[in-house]
């Protein structure tokens, strides 16, 4: 306990303390902001902290904890929400300057269910503006780095809350993903990062960006958290007409290290061109340890894989280019100041507002549902999107679930792609199918690749079934130690302690001591 | 509307529409519109219109805000129908039972599947700068309304068959609601689909480019609309009148939208065209817009009808463009097509799922549809005996054909309650501005007031001041009566003294009635009404008077 802090423990870990009574929720949550203090100068994972109203929080979850009233397993602790989750009297700004100021009147379904649960909301995360990008790069603030390696982009769009658990800012967090972009950035920060079936959380207060794809799902440092963030966010809403009105199950009954039988599905379109050795090697290793485990690896082929990215793209950005229409500078949020009429003032305020990366693909998304193109792209868009379904049913008839490294490089240097976006978008190319046929997915740490950058492990799950995946991903962490290891900060400035921490890149268990070198 | 028409024709028999139907404003209401009388010899005109109906639901299509009118600006808004960054729509099940209510009333099929769509464009009194609609999949089409036709414009050839369908001309058999009462144009509803209204924008100037500031009151954003298409099977202004007021006794009836013209909660928008006779080919068409009561979709369609066929006689070209009816100055002016040129860029609505409408719910809701004005005026005109005329007009209004029929069945004559109901009722409650619901009279009150008369307690001049105070107190008729002492002299007596002043008064006219000019006779009577201030019973004035005249010859 003494070489540990607190915020460097796993929710299920600080809820057995808390029962035990040894820990108050406050103590964590002044770890939390302690950590935070120190190291947010150099991660920058948050736009908004929310230090008054946590402590507040902290302290209703310590009262309920001591009355031993409605504990479940997220009271008390401290969690991270992407800052396009709209949170009640608390700006949420999807990082984006044309919302810099904005207060939602309201909050998600998910910040709701989590508050109930007597969760406490330190702050909001950075993202790529509207949740378009892969880094974070797409900020219209800041860019977050990757507590691995500070030169390095923590991946995106939900970059802030992987940067954040991965940094122990926090214990668990929320993020979205439209097409990867809570599992890419969970793999480049070596956490684990699930994205639920569409329809299973309920997208109520999400800012949308691509409203088809968008999903929001658990951020965590293991297996376990995940299953249990899952048992608070998911279910059905009836604000939300795309939430699926069905049984949920409790995803910790899947907990079990047990995968023999199961058989595993290896895409062969996914180890191609463009695939990094490092990761692939790690890939490998990950595929031994299921076989070790006694699960049956399968070839499947998903045949229509390369035109995911092209129909990502066309549909993504015309769901965009409508969803963002909304922000015209008429009712809140930002507004170009001396304009002469309304017209000019929308005009100017979108000029103002939006970035680069936005205006790209609202015009992507306009040009593609304009009369005349519509049949070519939008709607052919969605044929290939049907047959993609049908890519996955075919494969989930030969398998249980299906594995996949979850992108193709490791975490890249900041500044690396940012003008290039052809050759970032391709940093989700394993990612976005998940999104187009509307699958679960998990990013899972499984190893280290060049310049000892985490690797992640995609596991996808027919549709509903997050269980298998989560056993298996439960069962592979059990294996392998993955979670154990704490990131460096390399390249943190000349006064840190920090140094090559020397691991073996396949995660030693138990190495959590790596946190304990900023004390 | 029809129950009967065989061969689903248009055009069946012949007459004069004139004095038919619900057809009360003159067609030469200006010079402009005899005129394209004539020109309507030589031309056809080709209208379609595009109805805007709000529904009558107390909440919003997507959102729980209240659709109540009149209350002050941004009251009934929240996160969803202001289009706050996350928020989600959901389905008002309620308006999607008044869409198929609407279909079923209107002959429609009604989509087995169904789904909603974004229609993309900026204006600041959209909140999300889309509106949800229906594209390709609306939830009812090919329905149909039967109006009578305008048979000023028939010429008789296989051009007037509505809709394209040439050679189905029909005759009337049986009991059709305008059986051997005049043609009957039978106008094609392409669609009902449902949507989500804008909110209100006040322009400082005179509009949104020219404005250095707008006004938004969003009360009216996410209220249900239904818009209901026609084919072009309109043939004259007069026509685009009836359907539209046919419509609108419809929706009335089956209480899905109050269609109030003057409140925006129905609005028309209307496409015409016109073409040489006996051509098959469209002429380029115009949209007319800001028609804000019946009256100027007909004046408005019918100077557009005219302007459209003066260019074609000049050998111009008639543009396809959309115009403003500018109803102070009585022309069309072309609108500004900056604010015009729109590519909506539609696409599925992927915040609502698709909607499979059960065939169980759909019967439900055809099993609970009231009676419609067509088959009620047919009803009424065959259970009272009353004229076409009066059934006609009557029934337009369901509040009104309610309450006659409630007072019909307390009176002894039917003919007399219509008498009352279109005479005063009517011209009070057009008076007043009021619907018949905000009225305190009742009528069992009418029935009450017209067994006075019959009674002889009361002269049927009396009744009319009588039902005026009823009108606006709804006190018992009786209980009038009584105060304002407004019982009829029926005393021999009292009324003899009366008339021999009366005689005495006005030797001129008695001179008159000696000599045989029995019109005096009719003078002398009303100085006995005014005398009594009307309270004379006037068959017994008019007999004394006679037999005090013949006694003093």
């Amino acid at each position: 306990m003494t070489s540990t802090l607190l915020n460097e423990f796993t929710a299920h870990a600080l809820h057995d303390m808390l029962i035990k009574g040894e820990i108050s929720s406050l103590d964590i949550v002044q770890a939390v902001y302690r950590r935070i203090d120190e190291v947010e100068p150099e991660i920058r994972a948050f736009v908004t902290l929310t230090r008054d109203e946590a402590l507040r929080q902290a302290m209703d979850a310590d009262e309920r904890i001591r009355r031993g009233e409605d504990v479940g397993p997220l009271t008390g602790i401290p969690v991270a929400l992407k800052d396009n989750l709209c949170t009640r009297g608390i700006r949420t700004t999807c990082s984006s300057k044309i919302l810099e100021n904005f207060i939602p009147p309201y909050s998600a379904t998910v910040v709701e269910r989590l508050e109930r649960c007597g969760a406490v909301i330190i702050g909001k995360t950075n993202l790529d503006e509207f949740a378009m990008g892969s880094s974070t790069e797409n900020s219209g603030f800041f860019t977050t780095r990757n507590p691995w390696d500070l030169s390095r982009v923590p991946g995106g769009s939900s970059g802030g809350s992987a940067a954040a658990v991965a940094a122990d800012e926090t214990i668990v967090a929320l993020g979205s993903d439209t097409g990867g972009s809570i599992r890419q950035p969970a793999s480049y920060c070596g956490v684990v990062g699930l994205k639920p079936t569409y329809g299973t959380v309920s997208r109520y207060g999400l800012v949308a960006f691509a409203s088809s794809l968008d999903q929001i799902g658990p951020l965590t440092k293991d297996v376990r958290d995940c299953a249990i963030v899952m048992n608070a966010i998911a279910g059905y809403d009836p604000c939300d007409s795309t939430s699926v009105d069905r049984q949920y199950p409790d995803y910790t009954t899947f907990l079990v290290p047990e995968v023999k039988g199961l058989r595993f599905g290896i895409p062969r379109e996914y180890f191609g061109k463009g695939l990094d050795a490092d990761v692939r090697s790690a890939i490998d290793n990950a595929i031994k340890t299921f076989e070790e485990m006694g699960a049956i690896p399968v070839e499947v082929s998903l045949p229509h894989s390369e035109y995911a990215l092209a129909t990502y793209y066309l549909v993504a950005p015309a769901e965009a280019s409508s969803n963002l229409a909304r922000y015209d500078g008429v009712k809140y949020g930002y507004r170009a100041q001396g304009q002469p009429d309304s017209v000019t003032m929308t005009r100017r305020t979108r000029r103002e507002g939006f970035g680069a990366e936005v205006k790209r693909r609202i015009m992507l998304g306009t040009y593609a549902l304009s009369s005349g193109y519509y049949d070519a792209y939008y709607l052919k868009a969605l044929k290939v999107r049907t047959l993609l379904v049908r890519d996955f049913e075919a494969a989930f008839e030969k398998c249980d679930f299906i594995l996949s490294p979850t992108s193709p490089t490791v975490a890249f240097k900041i500044g690396e792609k940012i003008d290039d976006p052809l050759s970032m978008y391709l940093t989700d190319i394993y990612t976005i199918t998940a999104n187009l046929v509307a699958v679960p997915g998990i990013s899972i740490p499984c190893g280290f690749g060049r310049d000892e950058m985490p690797v992640g492990l995609q596991l996808l799950g027919k549709h509903f079934d997050e269980g298998t995946i989560i056993r298996a991903a439960y069962a592979f962490e059990q294996a392998t130690g993955g979670a154990g290891i704490r990131p460096g900060l390399k390249g943190r400035r000349p006064e840190s302690k920090c140094g090559d921490r020397g691991n073996d890149g396949n995660g030693g268990r138990g190495s959590v001591g790596g946190g304990t070198c900023y004390e | 509307m029809s129950s009967n028409l065989s061969g689903s024709s248009d055009l069946i028999g012949s007459g004069n529409l004139s004095g038919s139907g619900n057809l009360r404003s003159s067609i030469n209401t200006s010079a402009r519109e005899s005129e394209g009388h004539r020109e309507y010899e030589e031309y056809e005109v080709i209208i379609g219109l595009e109805v805007h109906a709000e529904l009558l639901t107390d909440s919003k299509i997507f959102c729980g805000c209240s659709t109540k009118f009149g209350a002050a600006p941004n009251s009934h808004v929240c996160p969803i129908c202001l289009g706050m960054p996350g928020v989600l729509p959901v389905v008002n099940r309620k308006a999607v039972e008044f869409a198929i209510r609407t279909g079923l009333a209107l002959n429609c099929e009604i989509a087995e599947f169904s789904k909603f769509d974004r229609k993309n464009y900026f204006y600041p009194d959209l909140p999300k700068n889309y509106q949800i609609s229906q594209y390709d999949l609306p939830l009812c089409r090919n329905g149909y309304i039967d109006i009578p036709a305008d048979t000023s414009v028939l010429s008789g050839g296989p051009d007037d068959s509505p809709g394209g369908r040439p050679g189905e001309k029909g005759s009337c058999t049986g009991a059709g609601i305008q059986a051997g009462r005049g043609p009957v144009r039978r106008i094609r509803i392409k669609r009902v689909h449902l949507e989500e209204e804008a909110g209100k924008s006040i322009h400082e100037g005179q509009n949104i480019v020219e404005s250095s500031f707008s006004l938004e009151d969003y009360n009216r954003a996410g209220i249900p609309l239904m818009e209901i298409v026609s084919e072009p099977d309109i043939r004259s202004p007069r026509e685009a009148y009836v359907y539209l007021s046919t419509l609108r006794a419809i929706l009335q009836y089956i209480g899905v939208s109050d269609c109030k013209m003057e409140e925006g909660s129905l609005r028309c928008d209307a496409n015409i065209s016109v073409r040489p006779r006996g051509s098959t080919r469209y002429g380029a068409q115009t949209e007319l817009k800001n028609l804000n009561s019946f009256r100027a979709v007909e004046k408005g369609l019918a100077f557009e009808a005219a302007r459209q066929i003066d260019a074609l006689r000049r050998g111009e070209r008639v543009v396809r463009e959309t115009r403003h009816w500018d109803e102070a100055r009585g022309i069309t002016v072309p609108m500004r097509s900056k604010e015009e040129a729109h590519d909506y860029r539609y696409f599925p609505e992927p915040d609502l799922v698709p909607m499979v409408i059960e065939r169980e719910w759909v019967e439900r809701i055809r099993e609970e549809l009231p009676e419609l004005p067509g088959a009620r005026k047919e009803r009424l005109m065959k259970e009272y005996g009353l004229p076409e005329y009066d059934a006609g007009l009557i029934t337009e209004s369901r509040a009104m054909a309610d309450f006659f029929e409630a007072c019909a069945r307390n009176y002894r004559d039917p003919k007399i309650v219509s008498n009352w109901v279109m005479g005063e009722l009517s011209r009070l409650l057009n008076e007043s501005g009021k619907d018949i619901s905000e009225v305190p009279v009742t009528p069992g009150g009418l029935a009450d007031m017209l067994k006075l008369i019959d009674e002889g307690v009361i002269s049927g001049k009396i009744a009319k001041a009588v039902f005026e105070e009823m009108f606006s107190t709804g006190k018992a008729a009786r209980e009038i009566v009584k105060e304002k002492g407004l019982v009829q002299i029926a005393d021999e007596g009292q009324l003899l003294n009366i008339i021999d002043q009366v005689i005495a008064e006005n030797p001129g006219p008695v001179a008159d009635v000696a000599a045989g000019k029995d019109k005096a006779i009719t003078f002398l009577v009303g100085q006995v009404m005014r005398k009594t201030q009307g309270r004379a019973n006037p068959q017994l004035a008019t007999r004394l008077l006679r037999e005090r005249l013949q006694e003093g010859r």
